[in-house]
């Protein structure tokens, strides 16, 4: 039970960010109207996608130091659990840009970004199904990693935000989130709708990290 | 360790002087890249978008690198990497590769340049320019596609491997570069172009920084 505090903690969050969500007053902006309640569950992903691969990198890193698979496992399931929640990011934005930007692919700058950074993790399943050896597996698919992450960082944080033609809120003219919204009524569920989607993500992963170790186990005897 | 590089550098050297046929494949290669684009888009010189014009440059200089990087870590034998490893530090190594890969990209899209504009039309307006950011891409090109190249050599099917782990990661670059010289094409005023410049510069630092730290771990396997 003292293990599990963090589970009941993501559960009740994001039950929570999905009442809240759905039910709590937001602010009426142009464009935008109901469909902000998407805050909730399309943002959130993206936030949950950069923890998660932080997460994976960080173990990648770990990993390089001491050469224990126990960090691979570690590395490549919070890695493919950053990609499922960048794919609920690219669907729950293709959803929502259908109705408020008339289709679903605009080839917004952010957009193309989300794309390419599920690209690079693609390419690093690919190359981790093309090595044989578990330990140069580990060692390559772990320097691929941590070079991937640090190629991606100018693509999400900086080149989005030099072009000033992003379609998304708070770009451009549009109506934002932090512009009008001063009254942080989607705050409080905004930020614990984070924090329960990233313990959500990191529950699934330590759930397949523990089969992995299982299956690794059962191998040897 | 500066007394180490320059001597690897001048062996990369030699060795690709003394086999031309390399050198001359990838010059070839270029040519014919960018004969078929010339003749695919079936017009005179001069009558092609400005847009297109460097767009299809930056492509047909992309594919190039890619193919004329690949080979740097694939070609060499498993007994001379045993023979490099014994005489010097995996960081020399990856550093006396990348200037090496700079120096043959800066030469081969120099050549890019003199044919495209040759066949395709020159709508250059601020030539200075234009040929920093070719710099500035070949470096960036180079130190990005090096430690990919070292990656792919790992597994098996390293030829579709190189592309696949390549594009994504060097995306960010390549749109830079072509914002770039865009600005050098329209003979923008110079100091509209710095903050492109300086954000080159620093994804070239990072992209770099992550291949000196990360090529020793990869090296070891």
């Amino acid at each position: 039970m003292k293990k599990n505090w963090w589970k009941i903690l993501g559960v009740a969050l994001v039950g929570y960010a999905i009442l809240g969500g759905f039910l709590f007053k937001v602010p009426r902006l142009n464009i935008l109207n109901e469909t902000i309640r998407n805050l909730n569950f399309h943002v959130t992903m993206w936030f949950g996608m950069v923890i998660l691969l932080t997460t994976s990198m960080v173990y990648a890193i770990k990993y390089l130091k001491k050469g224990d698979l126990h960090y691979d496992d570690k590395s490549v399931e919070f890695a493919k659990v950053g990609i499922l929640f960048g794919v609920l990011g690219i669907l729950t934005g293709a959803f929502w840009a259908n109705f408020t930007w008339g289709e679903p692919w605009s080839g917004d700058a952010k957009q193309n970004a989300a794309a390419i950074c599920l690209l690079i993790y693609f390419a690093y399943l690919v190359l981790r199904n093309s090595l044989q050896d578990e330990q140069q597996k580990g060692r390559v698919s772990a320097v691929y990693n941590i070079f991937a992450y640090s190629a991606m960082i100018p693509l999400l944080f900086i080149l989005p935000r030099l072009s000033p033609d992003s379609l998304h809120p708070g770009n451009g003219g549009n109506p934002g989130f932090n512009f009008y919204d001063l009254d942080s009524k989607l705050r409080i569920v905004f930020y614990p709708a984070i924090i329960g989607w990233t313990l959500l993500g990191a529950w699934i992963a330590t759930l397949q990290i523990r089969i992995k170790a299982i299956t690794r186990a059962t191998e040897d005897v | 360790m500066k007394a180490q590089i320059l001597p690897l550098v001048k062996k990369e050297l030699l060795s690709e002087w003394r086999q031309r046929y390399a050198i001359n494949g990838m010059i070839l290669y270029l040519a014919s890249t960018i004969f078929v684009c010339y003749m695919s888009f079936g017009l005179k010189a001069g009558t092609i978008d400005a847009i297109t014009w460097n767009a299809l440059f930056w492509i047909i200089i992309l594919f190039t690198a890619v193919n004329s990087v690949a080979k740097s870590f694939i070609q060499d034998k498993e007994g001379r990497m045993l023979y490099y490893y014994s005489i010097t530090s995996p960081e020399s190594i990856i550093i006396s590769k990348i200037v090496y890969n700079a120096v043959l990209l800066i030469v081969l899209s120099g050549i890019g340049i003199l044919i495209y504009s040759f066949v395709m039309g020159n709508p250059i307006q601020d030539l200075p320019l234009f040929l920093l950011a070719v710099f500035l891409g070949a470096i960036g090109f180079s130190s990005g596609l090096t430690m990919i190249s070292g990656i792919a050599s790992k597994a098996s099917n390293s030829g579709t491997l190189m592309a696949v782990l390549s594009f994504p990661v060097i995306i960010p670059l390549v749109l830079m570069v072509i914002r770039l010289s865009k600005n050098a094409m329209d003979g923008i005023d110079r100091s509209a172009s710095t903050d492109e410049i300086i954000t080159l510069l620093a994804i070239n630092l990072i992209v770099g920084a992550a291949s000196y730290l990360l090529f020793p771990y990869l090296w070891r396997s």
